[in-house]
């Protein structure tokens, strides 16, 4: 009753805030200020750097408690991290890196440079965009505060049940995970249909679809993944929580429930959820290997429709996953067939890759490094993908450290290098500073060798009948070399991410001021300054072919030929409901997890419905740039 | 010419190269790539063709990779615009097809060898054993031969072992990595699936399925021996064990006053593992030496051996109500 009281106060104090019925002076000047400016921002361009940023933000947390992990492995019998506490470092890296690191780093580059590669001013739902981005971070702090309030999950990332059920996992832990991966994923899933329908209805004139940037298209088909895969963990979650605070009985085999349903719906959507997150990052790969090679991309239609057979071969393989489960041997056939296929379209991907660069004037920069360095590690993480598909095969690899080491060449390989080769790219465009490239050759280096030196013996480790997710091995089995040296290589990856924070940092403080075209590059983003001007494009720009920008720079243009006259730009006003509704989110998320009455529960989801009711009844008509605005603003970049 | 098997030969002596390189070779009592099982064979001859298979692709691709990098670096000086080439349909499929046909070529194997080891073995000629998982411990009852044990798998050389796999609690996941691949433990299903050893020995088996705080100490071990020794063994744990001395007739008192209550099933909700013949036994709770003092350890303080292990603190015996308990303990064989 305590804890209502207080939240009933801070709910009445917040109304007063809103409404303006406490001190005037002081809520203007709050309302003038920067901190407000960003938490009521519906620009693309800020939401991506804030995606950026809390992506960043997670994935250092996520290496750290990767950094204990190894800590712990480097010598048989330690006793640093064990029994429960490793296995919630273990399921909470997981769950960070994929859900909280991987996905914002991705939506963050997304959000800053699709819609100025599709020549759009904005996404097609901006206020949606914002929205996406604060329900994911409130289901992340959510997820993140269980460390501080209770303990945190431990069942693996992939939570299994009957592990994740009450009898077996008591404490709230995994309630954490439950609220705060179906609160973050509503935020997921409404990011992804924004791209959708961006991407669909928000290109320039002239911009056919076979005339978009890989990026976009690889975001695009990814985006459509999301709206398939995320409805099945959704699903998933509801009937966990419904298991864990209400005694429903979906996965409990005594009560006629069954645990293998909880594996097929995770799969469903875990499948295409590494598809999710490696599309974009080959899509990234696209675009800085074409610049930097100074080459169109080589068979851009085959790329496509290898993207597109990739996203949908995705939904067909997720039993790979389960091929110990017992589901019989035409089960595990007919899955091991279908991924196999994967390695086609795959394979096509990596030898245009090659053949882009094939004749082209190769330039070294950091976005390329990271690029070139992709291709053998991804390569060697798709070897042992096909490897893994093979159902007998796969009964020795399964839960071991081969798995582990396979999809961190996959995940680490592929969408990390992705990601930094993306930031190292973009960073002009969506900072308007360079990032320092001495650095950043300091930063690929280390960051490669220390994580083939980290993951490549994990191989072995597997194949010498080392399972994963143990927290300690017995001594004198052919085990200690190797985890030695796993964890040694460790320190390579760390002082590489280090380098990378600080550049970041003297970027901010002295860094290079960035040309518009830092890149000699292809596409519609490099067309304007950096970073871009709020409204992007002055003129919607004419798309007269693929690489549109190069095309015109090959004409003789100095900008893009504009298909519309200068006139008034309609924005979208900044709004403070999406942060208002997602703090609804959070508070009921962590009210269910403290369950009791569920009184601060009820009152959370009591916020949400008081925000959607304003926003249905918001009489939000945006605001307009006049012409004469963006000319003065043109003239002060020039002066 | 060279012969196939002589390829085979050069291609692994390659392999264990690299193993030997990077300093370190797996131990053979639970080493996928030195199996000592039929089962294990089939699979590492799977996983070296499609290893090797995998490094044929891997070397067309790093040839290309590097010989690109090196050759169509930017030069100092040397600023052309390269041409702007839309691809090649010619390429597109020999990189397609290509691919497409080692896939296929890899599908065939892997399908039979797929129906291979989901093939039961005989009745007549296999033993069949129920293996239970449990929190973090294994049961293991032969059919037919009226014998409970845990921790221990006895099975004969060259017989094949038809293991049927029930799960009681949460997921496991049975592997032996010598002998062969794994099959989950799930609560409400049954699993099975067989094993054989090609010579005797101790090979070591693990859970691999995060099971909770004790999942990686779930170890057990399977003990492979000559017919005729199995067949001893049988008859030993057939047997009953008796108390002899006085002292271990006060521990039998103790352990009946104590210990029954699980570790003889009468406790339907805490089942520990079935305790005659422990004195047969070459681990205590499946990791530590099987000794008095490790026994004594185990009782005292059972978390602080394996986290997360249901079985309670017995640190409230008098030291010599403790010797007594041990020392009937260690003699019930």
């Amino acid at each position: 009753m305590g804890t209502l009281i207080v939240l009933i106060v801070f709910a009445l104090f917040i109304t007063a805030i809103l409404t303006g019925g406490y001190n005037k002076e002081a809520i203007e000047k709050f309302k003038k200020s920067k901190a407000w400016d960003w938490l009521t921002t519906v620009d693309h361009k800020k939401i991506g750097i804030m995606y950026f940023i809390s992506g960043f933000f997670f994935f250092l947390i996520g290496g750290i408690e990767a950094i204990f992990m190894r800590m712990q492995l480097i010598v048989p019998h330690n006793d640093l991290f064990v029994g429960d506490t490793f296995n919630q470092l273990l399921t909470m890296h997981g769950t960070t890196m994929i859900f909280l690191a991987a996905m914002p780093l991705l939506f963050g580059l997304m959000n800053a440079v699709i819609p100025l590669q599709i020549g759009a001013r904005d996404v097609a739902f901006p206020f949606l965009n914002a929205l996406g981005f604060w329900l994911f971070t409130a289901g992340g702090l959510l997820l993140n505060l269980s460390w501080i309030f209770g303990g945190a999950p431990d069942a693996g990332w992939t939570s299994y049940t009957t592990l994740a059920l009450n009898d077996y996992s008591p404490g709230p832990g995994i309630d954490y995970y439950v609220l705060g991966l179906q609160i973050s994923g509503i935020g997921t899933l409404i990011g992804g249909l924004n791209f959708i329908v961006t991407v669909i209805n928000m290109r320039a004139p002239g911009m056919t679809f076979l005339r978009m940037p890989m990026f976009t298209w690889t975001s695009f088909i990814a985006s459509a993944l999301i709206l398939f895969a995320f409805p099945a963990l959704t699903v998933g979650l509801l009937l966990l929580m419904f298991d864990r605070l209400f005694g429903a009985n979906f996965f409990d085999h005594a009560m006629g429930g069954s645990s293998v349903i909880w594996e097929h719906l995770f799969w469903i959507f875990g499948h295409p959820e590494v598809y999710i997150v490696i599309l974009p990052a080959f899509g990234i790969m696209s675009e800085v290997i074409s610049t930097f090679s100074k080459k169109r991309l080589f068979g851009y239609t085959s790329m496509v429709f290898a993207t597109v057979v990739i996203g949908f071969l995705g939904f067909m393989v997720w039993v790979h996953h389960m091929f110990t489960v017992g589901l019989g041997p035409w089960s595990n056939s007919v899955f091991a067939v279908a991924t196999m296929t994967i390695a086609v379209p795959t394979g096509i991907k990596v030898f245009n890759w090659l053949f882009t660069m094939w004749g082209g004037q190769i330039r070294f920069k950091t976005a390329m490094l990271f690029a070139v360095g992709f291709i053998p590690t991804f390569v060697m993480g798709g070897m042992t993908g096909v490897m893994l598909a093979l159902p007998p095969a796969d009964f020795q690899y399964q839960d071991s450290y081969f798995v582990v080491a396979h999809f961190h060449y996959v995940l680490v390989g592929g969408t990390v290098m992705g990601i930094f080769a993306g930031a190292y790219y973009w960073w002009p465009k969506m900072f308007g500073k360079m990032l320092n490239e001495t650095l950043g050759k300091i930063h690929f280096w280390t960051f490669l060798i220390g994580f083939h030196l980290t993951f490549f013996p994990q191989h072995f480790l597997g194949l010498f009948g080392m399972p994963r997710r143990v927290f300690t091995y017995q001594a004198n089995v052919g085990l200690e070399q190797l985890n030695m040296l796993s964890t040694i290589g460790t320190i390579g990856m760390v002082i590489g991410t280090l380098a990378f924070v600080f550049n970041i940092v003297i970027t901010f403080k002295k860094g290079a001021k960035a040309p518009a075209d830092p890149w000699d590059g292809r596409t519609l983003e490099w067309s304007i300054s950096s970073p871009a001007p709020e409204y992007n494009f002055a003129q919607l720009p004419l798309v007269r072919g693929y690489d549109a920008w190069f095309m015109e720079k090959q004409a003789g243009n100095k900008e893009m030929p504009a298909a519309e006259p200068l006139g008034s730009i309609h924005m979208p006003s900044p709004s403070f409901i999406p942060l208002l509704m997602s703090i609804g989110f959070f508070v009921s998320g962590f009210g269910f997890v403290a369950r009791g009455d569920y009184s601060m529960g009820i009152l959370g989801l009591i916020i949400v419905f008081i925000a959607m009711f304003m926003r249905s009844f918001d009489q939000d008509h945006g605001y307009h740039i006049e012409p004469h605005e963006i000319e003065e603003a043109n003239k002060g970049v020039k002066a | 010419m060279v012969s196939r098997q002589g390829m085979w030969r050069v291609l692994t002596v390659l392999l264990l190269a690299t193993l030997v390189l990077s300093g370190c070779q797996g131990h053979d009592s639970l080493n996928v790539l030195d199996p000592s099982g039929s089962a294990g064979q089939k699979q590492l001859d799977l996983i070296k063709w499609s290893f090797f298979l995998m490094c044929g692709v891997f070397a067309v691709v790093i040839t290309i990779f590097i010989y690109v990098l090196i050759r169509f670096r930017k030069r100092k000086g040397i600023d052309v615009m390269p041409e702007q080439t839309h691809g090649s349909n010619t390429l597109e499929i020999i990189w397609t097809v290509i691919p497409i046909i080692l896939l296929a070529v890899l599908a065939v194997p892997t399908v039979t060898y797929t129906f291979d080891l989901a093939d039961m073995p005989r009745e007549e000629d296999s033993i069949k054993v129920k293996v239970t998982g449990y929190q973090y411990w294994w049961e293991f009852q032969y059919e037919g031969m009226n014998i409970k044990t845990a921790q221990e798998l006895h099975i004969p050389v060259g017989k094949k072992v038809h293991l049927e796999i029930h799960g009681k609690d949460v997921l496991h996941s049975f592997w032996v990595p010598a002998l062969g691949g794994k099959m989950d433990v799930i609560p409400g299903r049954v699993n099975t699936m067989w094993l054989d050893a090609k010579k005797p020995g101790v090979y070591q088996g693990k859970c691999a399925e995060l099971c909770g705080a004790g999942h990686a100490l779930m170890d057990f071990k399977v003990i492979a021996e000559e017919q005729a020794d199995f067949d001893k063994w049988v008859a030993q744990m057939q047997k009953p064990a008796v108390a002899q001395t006085t002292s271990q007739k006060e521990g039998e008192k103790i352990f009946m006053q104590n210990c029954l209550g699980c570790h003889a099933g009468t406790n339907p909700r805490i089942i520990g593992p079935d305790l005659n013949k422990f004195g047969t036994r070459t681990t205590i709770a499946g990791i530590l030496p099987h000794d008095e003092q490790n026994l004594k350890k185990w009782l005292k303080d059972p978390t602080s051996v394996k986290p997360g292990t249901l079985m309670p603190k017995i640190d409230y015996l008098e030291p010599k109500e403790m010797d007594a308990l041990v020392d009937y303990l260690m003699n019930r064989k």
